[in-house]
């Protein structure tokens, strides 16, 4: 006869062990809901927090509830900051974190921050509160200088990943990276190719010398090229190289030695880099193309034939990043070399210009969407588009999960029929079933709404500009798509009355953000009043909201949900619409 | 109203043609609100003094300043179209100086001109920028303008990424800002652009009950700015040196402006002479 276990008796380090095999945070969510004691366990032995939204809760809470955490990761800015719609102080400081982690978190491991402001004092606080600190990764960041890096350098004994992807550094001195002590060989990952300045390269040298773990180095444009063959040959285990400036005069010794450097590194499968690029220098890559997985090729000016010699030798390439330079013929040639390929991201090289400068068209990415079947992720800015095109890459490619198309001029129509976009847009969120992330543009009427919020079940993150005709736009997005977490719209005559009927929906997702559209003063209040759980911020520099009729449409608006309430660092252009504050702007 | 630039006189540094006349300059009157002749670019944060304070330099702008006709393309507009960045974007023209003489417009500042020419080639003008449109990141933006700047081996300039962004800090303000320099034709759009993005710090911040307003400027701190012209507009240029704005030219101005800031006039007391020497040792 068998006895069944209650769950009562079941030893708690058991289940504990059990969990530690659980790591995504939507699983380990479902356990913590089993009941109590599960709960209990599973906080105790979370290691691992990710923070969409540093806004939406506190420090204290992370912390009360989730005692030994190991890694962090939070995101600040709302993603339009990406483009400068965000105003400079707007917030994001990542310090009180920080501050409050330093006694709640002494073996915190791992920092990651997405587009927040990181201080010299923060970096120092964590310098020196994380004894085992050993991965920093600050992605489109701002705030701090070399001297915060410095004392990183200085002080974190055991750093492995020192990741400032993006960010925004300010040059103090290019000496910081003389900072890292000779005993420091734990390193894995170096990226600082947004550092702006010339940084030690003796020191660099050494660095790279002595750290045979190595696999991430991503250099920064100073780094000129003739100095990249004697770091390869330090560094032959690296797995992931950013080049810095890849022109150099052309001596033709120097072409083999640097071939030579790369041949040595058999297990390079990612390359970034190539600013300033010399295609004659190009061919020292050859011998490493074909086990490129990944190769980022964004800010290299180089033309489409010396595209299209490069890409066809990356037969095992599953990620492109280019300009779009390489034209719809170079993107015939990536469909017809590249079977592996998952995700394309064109991005334009005279974005400001009226008159297109290159011969990349619709074509393009109809093509690498026949040629590539496992295509998925597509990041893509052209002059034109049409609806058949569309629907052409829709009926090719129903496994995309992530499609943004940024076509230059804003409401532009089908180049053919000079219609909407709507069709097309249709087709791909009827078609592609798993679609996460979703980027419109082109002239788009309700319509494409009402197919989006019809079809887009598993849709994430919808970004819109200058579309749609009325609320009717928006209501169909809100009440229909069941996964909505991110919403961002820009330039739309969205206004009230879809706002406010789909209060509710807005618990459900991380955040909305809606700039010159018409959403009135009035609307906001009331929403902010009636959805406590909802931070409700106006921004709006024009001056106090009061000296405005409240039908007025506010400038920017950010909505996000928050067990936190409202934040303290609002600086003077970001109101609150909650219920103290509205008795204070009235 | 305060003066930013330097009795050009002095320097060689004109705004007008090589030639033109340069009327006598009236004595600095700090608190005039007379309309300055002269090609001394005059810089007024006179915005800053309150809700109350009449843009009178903006109006005495319209009357007397005249705006260049004659480009390479026969545009009217030759600073390519580029405008304020802002919703309302609409198509600004540069504004120069005439010296009050019946001279024909003649075009813009020589520098200007030369901008357009890099910017159009001889084709249409590249369109009114919008904010934040396309979608590209800033890092990808200023990576690729100096970028272009570097590609001689092209004969056409590149058109590259038309951004610059510089910090602007206001000494007294909690927290800074950023402007695209390019999307400025002239000192008077930085200017007045500079006015708005600032003027929250002092407009009606302080209300009737005489509290600290939210950004901690007090309603004695008002009434400072209103009667004085407590500011002047710096800049930081490629060598680290603090500068004042408006001793160059436009164009040479945002190829060596770093950041801003607007400084308390009594710091500023020291810059002038050394932005002299400089202008003269790279002549």
């Amino acid at each position: 006869m068998l006895k069944r276990m209650s769950y009562s008796s079941f030893p708690e380090d058991v289940l504990e062990h059990v969990f530690s095999f659980v790591q995504s945070d939507k699983d380990r969510n479902a356990i913590s809901l089993v009941c109590k004691s599960w709960f209990e366990i599973e906080r105790w032995c979370r290691r691992r927090i990710f923070v969409g939204n540093c806004y939406a809760v506190s420090p204290r809470m992370v912390i009360r509830r989730f005692p030994d955490v190991r890694s962090v990761e939070l995101k600040g800015k709302p993603h339009f900051a990406d483009f400068n719609l965000v105003p400079e102080g707007w917030g994001g400081h990542v310090y009180p974190w920080i501050y409050a982690m330093a006694t709640g978190y002494p073996c915190l491991e791992e920092i990651r921050l997405k587009r927040m402001v990181v201080t010299d004092e923060t970096l120092e606080l964590i310098a020196k509160s994380f004894k085992n600190f050993k991965v920093l990764v600050l992605s489109s960041c701002e705030g701090f200088s070399t001297h915060g890096l410095a004392a990183i350098a200085a002080n974190c004994r055991n750093l492995r990943e020192l990741d400032l992807r993006e960010s925004e550094v300010e040059d103090l001195s290019g000496n910081w990276l003389s900072h890292f002590p000779d005993t420091c060989t734990s390193l894995v990952a170096l990226n600082i190719a947004c550092v702006g300045s010339e940084v030690s390269f003796s020191a660099l040298e050494r660095l790279v010398g002595r750290s045979p773990c190595l696999r991430t180095l991503r250099l920064n444009r100073a780094v000129p090229l003739d100095k990249l063959a004697n770091l390869l040959r330090r560094a032959p285990q690296l797995t992931e190289l950013g080049t810095g400036a890849y022109s150099s005069d052309l001596r033709p010794e120097a072409l083999s030695n640097l071939a030579g450097a790369f041949s040595g590194c058999k297990e390079l499968k990612g390359m970034s880099g190539f600013w300033d690029v010399v295609p004659a220098y190009l061919p020292a890559i050859y011998p490493v193309c074909s086990g490129l997985t990944s190769l980022n090729l964004s800010y290299a000016s180089i033309q489409s034939p010396d595209l299209i010699k490069l890409v066809s030798q990356c037969q095992n390439l599953q990620r492109l990043w280019v300009l779009d330079y390489i034209e719809d013929s170079g993107l015939e040639a990536l469909a017809a070399s590249c079977k592996d390929l998952q995700e394309l991201r064109v991005f334009p090289s005279e974005p400001f210009g009226v008159e297109p400068n290159v011969s990349l068209t619709e074509q393009g990415l109809v093509c690498v969407s026949e040629g590539c079947p496992k295509l998925e992720s597509v990041l893509y800015f052209c002059r034109r588009f049409s609806n058949d095109a569309l629907v052409t890459i829709a009926r090719n490619r129903p496994n995309m999960t992530r499609f943004r198309l940024c076509i230059i001029e804003p409401r532009t129509p089908d180049y053919l029929t000079h219609q909407p976009l709507d069709t097309g847009f249709g087709a791909i969120v009827e078609n592609c079933k798993y679609l996460r992330r979703l980027s419109l543009s082109g002239l788009l009427t309700d319509l494409v709404f009402e197919y989006i919020g019809t079809y887009a079940k598993k849709l994430e993150m919808l970004s819109v500009a200058f579309a749609g005709e009325s609320d009717l736009g928006l209501h169909h997005v809100l009440s229909g798509c069941e996964g909505l977490r991110k919403l961002e719209i820009r330039d739309c005559p969205f206004g009230d009355k879809a706002l406010l009927a789909n209060a509710a929906k807005l618990e459900t997702m991380r955040s909305l953000w809606m700039s010159s559209c018409l959403v009135s003063l009035e609307a906001c209040k009331l929403l902010g009043q009636k959805m406590p759980r909802l931070n409700v911020e106006v921004i709006d520099e024009r001056g106090p909201l009061d000296s405005r009729p409240k039908s007025f449409p506010v400038e920017k608006l950010y909505i996000y949900r928050s067990v936190a309430g409202p934040r303290f660092d609002m600086p003077g252009f970001v109101w609150n619409m909650d219920e103290d504050s509205a008795l204070r702007l009235s | 109203m305060e003066k930013f630039g330097l009795n050009l006189k002095a320097t060689e540094l004109r705004l007008g043609l090589p030639g033109s006349e340069s009327p006598e300059r009236q004595s600095s009157d700090e608190n005039s609100n007379k309309n300055k002749k002269g090609n001394t670019v005059v810089l007024s944060l006179k915005g800053l003094a309150g809700p109350g304070a009449k843009r009178g330099y903006s109006d005495a702008i319209d009357s007397k300043w005249v705006f260049s006709g004659n480009t390479s393309d026969g545009s009217i507009n030759n600073n390519g179209g580029k405008c304020v960045s802002g919703s309302d974007s609409g198509l600004c023209c540069p504004v120069v100086k005439e010296s009050g003489s019946a001279q024909s417009p003649k075009p813009v500042v020589v520098v200007q001109e030369k901008k357009s020419h890099t910017h159009n080639h001889g084709s249409a003008p590249s369109k009114a920028q919008i904010v934040g449109w396309p979608p590209i990141r800033s890092f990808r933006k200023n990576t690729m303008s100096s970028h272009s700047a570097k590609n001689d081996d092209d004969s056409e300039a590149k058109l590259g990424m038309e951004c610059l962004y510089v910090k602007v800090s206001m000494d007294g303000a909690p927290y800074l800002r950023k402007v695209d320099l390019k999307t400025y034709g002239s000192y008077m759009e930085l200017s007045s652009a500079l006015e708005k993005m600032f003027s929250c710090f002092t407009i009606g911040q302080c209300g009737s009950h005489n509290v600290l307003s939210r950004d901690g400027l007090s309603e004695s701190r008002l009434m400072d700015l209103l009667h004085g012209s407590e500011y002047v507009l710096t800049y930081e240029d490629k060598d680290g040196d603090w500068m004042l704005v408006g001793d160059v030219p436009w164009e040479m101005f945002t190829n060596s402006c770093k950041r801003l800031r607007i400084m308390k006039s009594s710091e500023a007391i020291g810059l002038a002479p050394r932005a002299m020497e400089k202008c003269r040792s790279r002549n």
